[in-house]
């Protein structure tokens, strides 16, 4: 059997590896928020003759800046406006741009985005205090519970870092199906975290005189088999719609599979070295 | 074994009744036997139960949500500052009830409008699918809503003079909804027939008295944005300024018309909050290529099953297949509103669905290692690896029932597309755990039969 359990602490280095540049992002750069949070207005022109420029000079005034731009038509995010605003903005462009249509409109008040992020903070509170609890009754001790959220955070971490550096150098924002996509992320970790945790639990039940560092390397060497190929099926899936889905879907699949793969990683190597670790610190008390 | 037969039969019923749910239209048969022709039509399944007043109806299509099908998606904030905080509510339900009224008179189907209270925000999300002039029906939408009285007018026939005049139209008199106080239902002291009370302002007093004096016998139309809601016919004269209209109403529709004078007496003027205009070809491409991404996906991981677990792969396949029609035709029966969110949810549901079903092999795989004969080491591998998946399954249903927020929650998310979302994932789960331990174990306990096939 391998000792998986000797490198415990290279595991926990090795996620440092990834968490501290995230969170040093996250520090320096913070989020790039979408008008989900921030408020503004994003609308998409079709039919463009001219340069893309001549969209950003209409809309001097309203801070443009430019999401995306396709062939014959430009995705622009501005301060928020309303519908007849945006009206005349086209009205404005048609002459020299006669096929120049609104394609989608989206605004939002800034009020809104502000109330998502507390929303946002309270659900994952409550997955927090509600899993632990689930947890550590499912397992009938309270350092269960505990490792399995401190895995969760340490996902939902560098679910967040990846992002700010995304964000900052790959100008992807953080949407409402961020948040979505997130709280997925820590249901999978769990969901990941309890089947190895299970097999600790099992093996405790038969073999009640091996330590937890013994129980905790039989558990991972058990389970690693199916958690790679849980992994890949994931990975298969969320990869496809990376790569070849829409538009609309493309970023949530990606925290998705950014999220699935620290997930994966977390329960062998975050969430039982602390099982094993808090065996420990027990001990030297 | 006797019980794994009946349970394969229930299977097979439920995929073929799932199959027959998700039949894309009807499907005639002819067929030519011993030179007669028989014509033979199965009709597309259509619910219509009717029990006491509720009416279960569904006609079986896939309903799409607004990234879909295109169309806007508003919200509007209500101003209640000149509103009386018990009558907030009343107000805010009548707002809705004005709303719903002018986006069914602009013709849009399956429109929705509802109304949602964080603190002290009163707001009103209004989905229009396939509207493609949103200008138009915004500013319909954004009207405050206006009530004015209306007295008859008449034409008397020059011809022959002593004929019953004509009623030929409504004059607004300038008793409007400012004088109104409130109006709600109650029921009659004779009969117990439900009726509208209408309460007036002091302002609205003695117009009101003056308005029943002068057409007494004769009908006062009641106008909400310029239409007709009512005109009942005036059958005394009120001084009071308490006045009821009856006519036989049933309860909601006397309810109907309370909620519809009241927005009148508490005009809530409304703001654009949010909007957002989808087109539809936008939301079809991108849907269409995240059905192919998703398909090609799925096929790689029925590849990799069935090379990686051979019989036992292809076995899980076939179930995992019973699963997505068992899914789809629950999402045209509940109905699911899909969007693309909802997609997500789905595809995610499929992978843990799958991740039962990799749990269960390896389980199986040990057994088979410590030497336990097959159809053994098939039971306790199902038995073992269900603690795990209950447990974890859970976890995931904790979390979806959080995105969801079926109490309504304040503190929560409300947002449709992540609702969506949760409400795929956790009909997901639960479908997964049904054929997971159902289907794809009875299958397996009666078409693998271990030992020689490679596992």
């Amino acid at each position: 059997m391998i000792d998986w359990m000797k490198y415990r602490y290279l595991y926990l280095a090795f996620s440092l590896l990834i968490i501290i540049p995230g969170l040093l992002s996250l520090f320096a750069y913070g989020l790039k928020l979408s008008i989900d949070f921030t408020g503004g207005t994003i609308m998409k022109l079709d039919g463009l003759k001219e340069s893309k420029e001549v969209v950003i000079t209409a809309t001097k005034d309203l801070s443009p800046q430019i999401i995306e731009s396709t062939g014959n038509s430009v995705t622009i995010r501005l301060k928020d406006i309303n519908q007849s605003r945006a009206d005349e903005i086209v009205a404005k462009l048609k002459p020299a741009n006669k096929d120049i249509k609104l394609s989608s409109f989206e605004t939002l008040g800034p009020a809104m985005g502000q109330e998502t992020i507390k929303k946002t903070f309270y659900a994952i509170l409550l997955a927090s205090l509600l899993l632990l609890i689930h947890i550590s009754h499912a397992f009938k001790r309270l350092k269960f519970g505990v490792s399995a959220i401190l895995a969760m955070l340490h996902d939902s971490l560098v679910l967040l870092g990846i992002f700010s550096l995304l964000g900052h150098f790959a100008k992807i924002e953080i949407d409402l199906l961020f948040v979505t996509a997130t709280l997925t992320v820590l249901s999978f970790s769990v969901h990941d975290t309890i089947v190895v945790f299970d097999r600790i639990r099992e093996i405790m039940k038969h073999h009640s005189n091996l330590s937890m560092y013994e129980m905790a390397n039989r558990a991972v060497s058990e389970t690693m088999v199916r958690s790679l190929n849980n992994t890949l099926v994931l990975v298969f899936m969320l990869l496809a719609l990376v790569l070849l889905g829409g538009m609309t879907t493309r970023n949530f699949a990606l925290a998705l599979l950014v999220g699935s793969i620290s997930g994966a990683y977390s329960s062998p190597f975050t969430a039982v070295p602390l099982l094993v670790i808090w065996d420990d610190l027990r001990k030297k008390r | 074994m006797r019980q794994s037969r009946g349970l394969l039969y229930f299977i097979i019923f439920i995929s073929v009744l799932s199959f027959y749910l998700n039949l894309p239209k009807d499907i005639s048969l002819s067929k030519k036997i011993l030179n007669k022709e028989f014509h033979f039509t199965l009709p597309r399944f259509q619910l219509n139960l009717k029990l006491g007043d509720t009416v279960f109806k569904r006609d079986m299509n896939f309903k799409k949500g607004l990234d879909l099908q295109g169309g806007m998606q508003v919200t509007l904030l209500a101003d209640m500052e000149k509103i009386d905080r018990g009558q907030r509510q009343i107000a805010l339900d009548s707002v809705k009830s004005v709303i719903s009224r002018r986006v069914d008179l602009y013709g849009v189907s399956e429109a929705s409008v509802k109304t949602s209270v964080t603190g002290d925000q009163y707001r009103l999300i209004v989905e229009l699918p396939g509207i493609d002039k949103p200008q138009e029906a915004l500013s319909l939408i954004g009207q405050t809503a206006s009530l004015t009285f209306a007295t008859p007018v008449y034409k008397t026939d020059a011809a022959s003079p002593s004929a019953q005049p004509k009623l030929l139209d409504f004059a607004p008199s300038d008793l409007n909804g400012n004088d109104l106080s409130a109006a709600a239902v109650t029921f009659q002291t004779q009969d117990r027939q439900p009726a509208v009370s209408l309460k007036f302002k002091d302002s609205g007093r003695d117009k009101f008295a003056k308005l029943t004096k002068q057409y007494l016998g004769k009908p006062i139309a009641i106008l909400l944005d310029q239409s007709i809601l009512s005109a009942p016919t005036v059958q005394s004269e009120i001084v009071s300024g308490d006045a009821i209209i009856t006519g036989k109403f049933t309860i909601n529709e006397a309810k109907f018309l309370a909620t519809q004078l009241n927005a009148g007496a508490l005009p809530v003027p409304i703001r654009i909050l949010s909007q957002k205009n989808i087109s539809a070809t936008l939301g079809d491409a991108s849907l269409n290529q995240s059905l192919i991404a998703g398909g090609i996906g799925l096929a790689v991981v029925i590849v990799f099953m069935s090379l990686y677990y051979g019989w036992l792969g292809v076995i899980s396949v076939i179930g995992l297949g019973i699963y997505g029609l068992i899914t789809a035709a629950l999402y045209r029966l509940i109905p699911v509103t899909l969007t693309l969110p909802g997609v997500a949810g789905f595809i995610l549901s499929v992978g843990m669905a799958v991740d039962s079903n990799i749990l269960i092999f390896e389980r199986y795989k040990e057994e088979i290692r410590s030497g336990r004969p097959h159809n053994i080491a098939l039971e306790l591998g199902f038995g073992r690896a269900w603690n795990s998946i209950k447990d974890a399954n859970l976890a995931t249903i904790i979390t979806g029932l959080i995105l969801f927020n079926p109490l309504e929650w304040s503190f929560l998310n409300t947002s449709g597309s992540v609702r969506g979302f949760a409400l795929t994932l956790i009909l997901g789960i639960l479908l997964s755990l049904f054929t997971g331990i159902i289907v794809t174990r009875t299958l397996l306990r009666i078409f693998f039969k271990g030992a020689k096939q490679k596992i």
